[in-house]
């Protein structure tokens, strides 16, 4: 699997070098890639200290303060993770064509993907030891000191994590940036793809997004530094005490309400708006049906073909640690971090003379490639929590020791297992670039099937694919805040 | 739970090659996806043959057509425009057409090698708005808006194969010096949108003045809603301008294809009367080409248009690709 997994490196490194290194001069070294580098830099400079201070606040506000309802508006900061990216700019392209550009692309991105910093800041807040606070302000430090120097040192973990989970996405993201009309490095890759099919100028922007995403991930890890943050001593921490907001709490709540609306009000407004309009004659079930069966079956089969491939490698992590399990596991994560794109173009070009080509089984492996991380991560942690101990004993009761793991471990990790494939299924669910390049013919999932019509703008047609694939995701949004809390607590 | 867990296994191992079912016949089809599925459902339903649509756009396809070669699933090819025919046509990999399919269009319409024929055409317009534009204001010629003065005033979409198929009508009339230059002033002065019914939009809010795109999309909008053509009008630029060309969208049957005498009907049913009254009375609003073939009547007549004589199998799309590719375009 872990061979597998560094296909699309390879790939790319194969094109740059069997190309020679005239073309690589001629296709990397213009104008246009440095536009694109320019568009890159800009959105990623812009989005991810708005959406890492937003988060923050926002998580702030829901954990932290006194505010009516603070359950249900934490609920509501989460929702628009059930909204795919490519659905949000639909609906703002049809209620605001005049966003676009740059401002578009930031709005959308904040808009669609602030959970992710939110997520995980909100978690780290509620089990923050507060006996730090409570020193601070012993030695005389004020609420805001306390906030700048003790709080917020400690959500850098989190900060990072999703600002980087943020920064990956506005890296990968295709159908959001071409309705916002901004040209990212995906967007340019499948105009050459349009274009060329797999050429060497799509391969080779390609590389260049890699590059991007390794600089990415190596600036979060100094960003990250290495201080330790975890309390010393035994027993649990006490609950954290809720500031009072006094006469701060009308601009809160206005400024939460500005949020919601923005991020989940507009875009189901809308839906409904067209819903609406279109009445039952868009429902055609010949066509809306298809789609359905088709991502259904897709996201089933990728998530459960994906979870169990995760199996070996989580088991290993957790029962053989070391530096050989660490490269493994190291191939298994990249290939997540990398663009859909880049993995769908590899495959293309790849099973194109092999008899897979163009069948469910080559898309259910770019499925498998491009989720492998998330399922990974869900079994390592529920793995985790299942002895040794019971292995062993079952091994020494005369169990072979596959079906020892399979009656002792994997039945304690059967919530998590549960979990990964849903997670999978749901990511599944949602994706577009890969689909797009790797579908079997005349298959159309929701999510393809939607952005055929949203590209003719035909709103009101789209509009039955959009609701399907919001409500496909609900679950998904449930398990990640679930998880989150989880995550952190293991 | 593990038991379902090994279910699940089982079932999606299963159900993978269940879906691998018979298709009928393979269309790579980058014509727009509601008119051939209308070709589609009239030819079944005559016929009781099965047809799968794989969409794409124009040279995505025909590129992808070269890389499968003879292991192309492909039965049927067709296009929005002509330089991806003939792009597959070069490589030798279309069936030589019996003369009665051939015979079913006029010659301008079919390119001398007589592997694919035109099944249906559209016409290049410069749409815009008019409370921004007045008519003594419009461009002459498509080359006029690579002039300073148009500069930010009007937009196309460069991604798109349409655009691609007039860039090669105006490499073939104008040469390579002319059209890449023009590509360099475009890249100034364009705005680039994704789509021509984006663009079209964009001209109806009043974010341009104008846009390069072809006919249909107005007339479609219109039969809809109107909503984004109500501040639209078209200029035809006649004259035998590069800008007026006439693109002819293409069918061809694959050398490689299975289903030979399916594939081929098939292709003579689209040209044929079938084909032909579908763009007559449907909603596609595209020329129909066939012999003595009516297009829809709320169509400025095809003769009208005074469109250039472009030779089809001159059309050199990777050429184009090149070109625009070097101007920053794509």
């Amino acid at each position: 699997m872990a061979a597998l997994s560094l296909i699309p490196l390879g790939f790319i490194a194969w094109v740059a070098v069997a190309g020679g290194w005239d073309q690589v001069r001629t296709l990397v070294f213009r104008p246009r890639v440095g536009e694109l580098l320019a568009n890159t830099l800009w959105l990623e400079a812009i989005t991810l200290p708005v959406a890492a201070a937003l988060g923050v606040g926002l998580a702030w506000l829901t954990e932290r303060t006194r505010l009516p309802g603070a359950r249900w508006w934490a609920a509501l900061m989460v929702a628009p993770l059930a909204i795919p990216a490519f659905v949000q700019s639909y609906a703002w392209n049809s209620v605001l064509p005049q966003l676009h550009g740059l401002p578009g692309a930031v709005v959308i991105a904040l808009i669609s993907y602030l959970p992710f910093v939110y997520l995980p800041v909100a978690a780290q807040l509620r089990r923050l030891d507060p006996g730090l606070e409570d020193g601070a302000a012993a030695l005389g430090k004020g609420p805001r000191a306390i906030f700048f120097r003790v709080v917020l040192p400690q959500l850098r973990w989190p900060v990072c994590a999703g600002a980087l989970l943020v920064g990956l996405h506005l890296l990968g993201e295709y159908g959001l940036f071409v309705l916002m009309r901004y040209d990212t490095f995906a967007t340019a890759i499948v105009d050459q793809f349009e274009s060329v099919y797999n050429g060497p100028a799509a391969n080779l922007l390609g590389g260049v997004l890699v590059l991007c995403t390794v600089v990415l991930i190596g600036l979060e890890t100094m960003l990250r530094g290495d201080r330790r943050y975890a309390r010393l001593g035994a027993g649990a921490a006490r609950q954290p005490v809720r500031h009072e907001l006094g006469r701060w709490l009308a601009p809160a709540l206005a400024g939460l309400t500005v949020v919601a609306v923005l991020s989940v009000g507009v875009t189901l407004g809308t839906l409904l708006r067209w819903l609406w309009i279109g009445g039952t004659a868009v429902w055609r079930l010949d066509q809306v049906g298809a789609a359905l069966w088709q991502s259904v079956f897709y996201a089933l089969a990728g998530g459960v073909l994906t979870t169990l491939l995760a199996v070996p490698m989580a088991w290993l992590t957790i029962r053989a640690p070391g530096r050989w399990q660490r490269v493994l596991e190291a191939s298994h994560l990249y290939v997540g971090a990398l663009p859909g794109i880049i993995v769908a173009l590899a495959l293309v070009s790849i099973t194109v003379r092999l008899p897979i080509y163009q069948t469910a089984w080559t898309l259910t492996f770019a499925y498998v490639l491009m989720f492998l991380p998330r399922a990974l991560t869900g079994l390592r942690s529920s793995m985790a929590q299942a002895p040794i101990e019971l292995e062993r004993a079952a091994m020494s009761l005369g169990r072979p020791p596959m079906v020892a793991v399979m009656q002792t471990t994997m039945r304690l990790a059967a919530p998590g297992i549960a979990a990964s494939m849903a997670l999978v299924a749901l990511g599944i669910a949602n994706e577009l670039t890969g689909t797009l390049l790797l579908a079997p013919n005349g298959t159309r999932t929701l999510a393809t099937k939607f952005w055929a019509l949203t590209s003719e703008l035909d709103y009101v047609a789209a509009a039955p694919y959009a609701l399907l694939l919001i409500v496909l995701s609900l679950p998904l949004t449930v398990l990640l805040r679930r998880q989150a809390d989880k995550a952190l607590a293991a | 739970m593990r038991l379902a867990f090994l279910c699940g296994l089982v079932a999606a191992a299963l159900a993978l090659p269940a879906l691998a079912q018979d298709d009928g016949l393979v269309v790579y089809n980058a014509q727009h996806e509601a008119l051939t599925q209308e070709w589609a459902d009239g030819f079944s339903k005559e016929t009781g043959i099965k047809v799968t649509l794989r969409n794409g756009s124009d040279t995505e396809l025909g590129n992808q057509l070269l890389q499968e070669g003879a292991a192309s699933p492909a039965d049927l090819f067709l296009t929005e425009n002509s330089p991806a025919q003939v792009l597959v046509d070069n490589a030798g990999l279309f069936e030589k057409l019996p003369q009665d399919i051939l015979d079913e269009v006029p010659p301008a319409y079919r390119p001398s090698s007589g592997n694919w024929i035109g099944i249906a055409a559209r016409s290049t317009v410069f749409a815009y708005n008019t409370d921004l534009l007045k008519p003594d204001q419009l461009p002459k010629s498509i080359m006029d808006l690579a002039k300073p003065e148009w500069k930010g005033r009007w937009a196309a979409s460069p991604s798109g194969a349409d655009f691609q198929a007039i860039v090669a009508a105006m490499l073939s009339l104008k040469g390579e010096q002319a059209t890449a230059d023009w590509l360099k002033a475009m890249k100034d002065n364009a705005v680039a949108y994704r789509g021509n019914t984006a663009a079209m939009k964009g001209v109806n809010a009043g974010e341009v003045q104008g846009a390069v795109i072809y006919h249909y999309y107005y007339f479609g909008d219109k039969a809809k809603t109107g909503e984004n053509s109500n501040k639209v009008a078209l200029h035809f630029f006649k004259g035998q301008d590069p800008g007026a060309f006439v693109s002819t969208s293409g069918g061809a049957v694959l050398k490689s294809s299975k289903h030979k005498a399916e594939a081929l009907a098939f292709l003579k049913w689209i040209a044929g009367k079938g084909g032909q009254d579908v763009l007559k009375t449907g909603t596609s609003y595209e020329y129909a080409v066939g012999v003595d073939a009516e297009s829809n009547p709320a169509l400025p007549p095809l003769s009208s248009l005074e469109a250039p004589t472009v030779d089809a199998s001159g059309l050199d799309s990777k050429k184009v690709t090149e070109l625009m590719t070097a101007a920053g375009l794509i």
